[in-house]
């Protein structure tokens, strides 16, 4: 291992200091024993238990899961969809103005894409609640899943397809049986991508939520605008965990798999 | 195998010199056109069952092209394509009996060897034990027994390529397709697969039509070989025909290496031609079955083994050309010598070192004699 200078300890530090000093505060306060949030009292676990005996915050937990898991689900086999035809279709005609529109949410503000979903389920008459809140995520998830999926396609050897047509698959058996499992793990990742999308929205839920159909960011936040209470501080080192185990896991799989088919190669030869 | 014996005659295989033989495949006046740009040009061409036949040429020649029209991929612009008497521009790749061997092997990552191989007979919805009994008799064809398991990340670039050949042999297709089989293959393994494909070519009577670049590969594998270029085929002829006769000087300079010796026809008749080419020299004599008018401008095609080098003027040959050694390339095997002639053009000669090389006695700046029979050049206007 290589010693850093000075300057690059000094680099490291700060960035590093920047990004993380705000969220090692938040877990230190979670487990203050106290009522206030800025003047420690004593370690307690206290306001973990607190938080599991709320309902009102579980139910937002359980709202948002069931959006997240719907909203991913269905903005992923859209947005493969969008992908493969962009990639595959060839030149037909629109072509570069319907990947130009795919792509228009991923910019758009957020604010905007609130209430243009607010005017139309009020036109057509649809009550505001879980339903439209899938509606909603998908309809802005599914562009990232399609980006995600189209990089991975740019790539994807054509002439695989070719191969299983050429063994009497027919077009959707060959993207079935050869193309998706292949490209899987970029669907995969569309789907966490769009997952985790519909799980920190905070702006277009509020547009498109109802009475009964609170997700967890707007719970926070319309709980925080009476006060952050320590509660608060214990929900969100909770979301911080369970990411940090996702990401670390996700990372350690994807390299072991790496790992692994590099010494399954070194055997082959 | 009763059909193997067939086709291990290879002396008396010439389906293309019968009349009455029915081609398997048959080009009519076949064009493609991509937008502007024309990948075949009005081609017509006959493929008869059994054969290996290579169809060569530089990138871009609309060799790969004609081979994804026989599997399918592409669709002709004009013409007409007809494998086994049926005209196949309705059918779908996945319908027609014919397979490809991708340059890239295509080979699916997620799937092991055997499932590979048993790709496209579970497409036919065989049942189990037909399927399994036909992986191993693929895995057994192409020496790959103890690798069923592995996924093809874990078995070398050779053993890949036994593995794409199996997969595309698996379903009998009337037609083997191998677009540039062989091209990833260091030259050693290529040598050796080479005779490998022959002997599987041999052994299941399947009809091979092979895609490459590489004319010592088509001379080695194929029974017939088209010479293509721009979309058109130059000639089309068995591996030894192309080689010792070629019909242009394109096709003489894309095959091996040849002297091109321009000049003009003095005589012409009895299957030979005589040229006129440098002052100072004596004409040269070499092969032409159709008369040429003399004072057509023609070229001696001349293979450099043909010729033969001497330090005293041969007595009995009608070929020979006087100058100096300019160039030696030692070859360990043979040596060539470049000869310049008075007049500055420059002929290469080939001989086998037979003795080491201590003892040879054609140095550099030399004053040699090159010769050659009648018959080991042709004369070609074209």
């Amino acid at each position: 291992m290589r010693r850093l200078s000075w300057f690059n300890t000094v680099s490291l530090t700060l960035g590093f200091a920047f990004l993380y000093i705000p969220m090692i505060i938040l877990i230190i306060y979670s487990f203050n024993g106290g009522k206030l949030v800025t003047v420690w009292s004593g370690f307690s676990t206290k306001w973990y238990g607190e938080l599991f005996r709320n309902e009102a915050f579980l139910d937002a937990a359980w709202v948002t899961l069931k959006v997240a898991v719907m909203s991913s689900t269905v903005a992923t086999v859209l947005g493969t969809m969008a992908a493969y035809v962009m990639v595959r279709a060839g030149r037909f005609h629109g072509r570069t103005l319907f990947s130009g529109m795919i792509y228009a949410p991923l910019v758009m503000p957020e604010v905007i894409t609130g209430l243009s979903l607010l005017l139309l389920f009020i036109a057509i008459g649809l009550d505001r609640g879980v339903l439209t809140i899938v509606l909603a995520h998908t309809t802005f998830s599914m562009c990232y899943v399609s980006v995600v999926v189209s990089s991975r396609l740019v790539t994807f050897d054509q002439s695989l397809e070719e191969a299983a047509l050429d063994l009497g698959c027919t077009g959707f058996e060959a993207f079935r049986l050869v193309t998706l499992p292949i490209i899987a793990p970029a669907v995969i990742s569309g789907w966490l991508l769009a997952f985790t999308l519909s799980l920190d929205d905070l702006v277009i839920a509020s547009f498109t939520s109802g009475p009964s159909s609170t997700t967890l960011p707007i719970k926070i936040f319309s709980a925080v605008r009476l006060g952050v209470s320590p509660e608060i501080n214990a929900l969100s080192t909770i979301m911080i965990s369970l990411v940090a185990i996702g990401v670390i896991a996700a990372s350690l799989t994807s390299k072991r798999a790496i790992a692994k088919r590099a010494k399954d190669e070194q055997e082959a030869i | 195998m009763s059909e193997a014996a067939l086709a291990t005659a290879p002396a008396e295989f010439a389906p293309w010199e019968d009349a009455q033989a029915t081609p398997l495949i048959r080009f009519q006046n076949v064009t493609k056109r991509f937008g502007d740009f024309t990948a075949i040009d009005n081609l017509t061409i006959d493929i008869f069952e059994k054969e290996f036949f290579a169809l060569l040429g530089p990138s871009g020649c609309g060799k790969t092209t004609m081979m994804r029209m026989l599997a399918g991929f592409e669709t002709q612009t004009e013409g007409t394509i007809l494998i086994d008497g049926q005209d196949v521009a309705p059918i779908p790749p996945n319908k027609r009996a014919v397979n490809m061997m991708f340059q890239s092997y295509a080979l699916f990552p997620h799937l092991s060897v055997a499932e590979n191989i048993a790709f496209g007979l579970k497409r036919d919805k065989l049942p189990k034990d037909q399927v399994a009994a036909r992986v191993d008799e693929m895995l057994n064809l192409v020496q790959l027994d103890k690798f069923a398991s592995r996924k093809p990340h874990q078995i070398s670039g050779g053993q890949r390529q036994r593995v794409a050949l199996a997969r595309s042999l698996a379903k009998a297709p009337k037609l083997l397709l191998l677009d540039e089989p062989l091209g990833a293959l260091d030259k050693k393994l290529r040598q050796d697969t080479q005779f490998e494909l022959m002997d599987i070519q041999e052994k299941t009577g399947t009809t091979f039509v092979i895609v490459t670049h590489d004319q010592e590969e088509a001379m080695t594998v194929a029974s017939r070989i088209a010479v293509m270029d721009h979309g058109k085929i130059i000639q089309v002829d068995t591996p030894a025909k192309i080689y010792e006769e070629p019909g242009s000087v394109y096709v003489a300079d894309f095959i091996g290496d040849v002297n091109l010796i321009e000049g003009t026809v003095t005589t012409s008749g009895d299957d030979h031609a005589t040229i006129s080419w440098a002052e100072g020299q004596q004409d040269l004599i070499g092969i032409a079955h159709d008369e040429i008018p003399a004072g057509t401008r023609a070229t001696l095609a001349i293979r450099p083994e043909k010729v033969n080098i001497a330090t005293e003027r041969p007595a009995d040959m009608t070929n020979i050309i006087h100058g100096k050694v300019m160039d030696i390339a030692y070859l360990g095997n043979m040596s060539t010598y470049v000869i310049e002639t008075p007049t500055g053009q420059h002929i290469k000669a080939q001989a086998a070192n037979t003795r080491r090389i201590r003892r040879r006695a054609i140095t550099w700046d030399q004053d040699v004699w090159l010769s050659f029979t009648d018959t080991a050049g042709v004369v070609l206007t074209s």
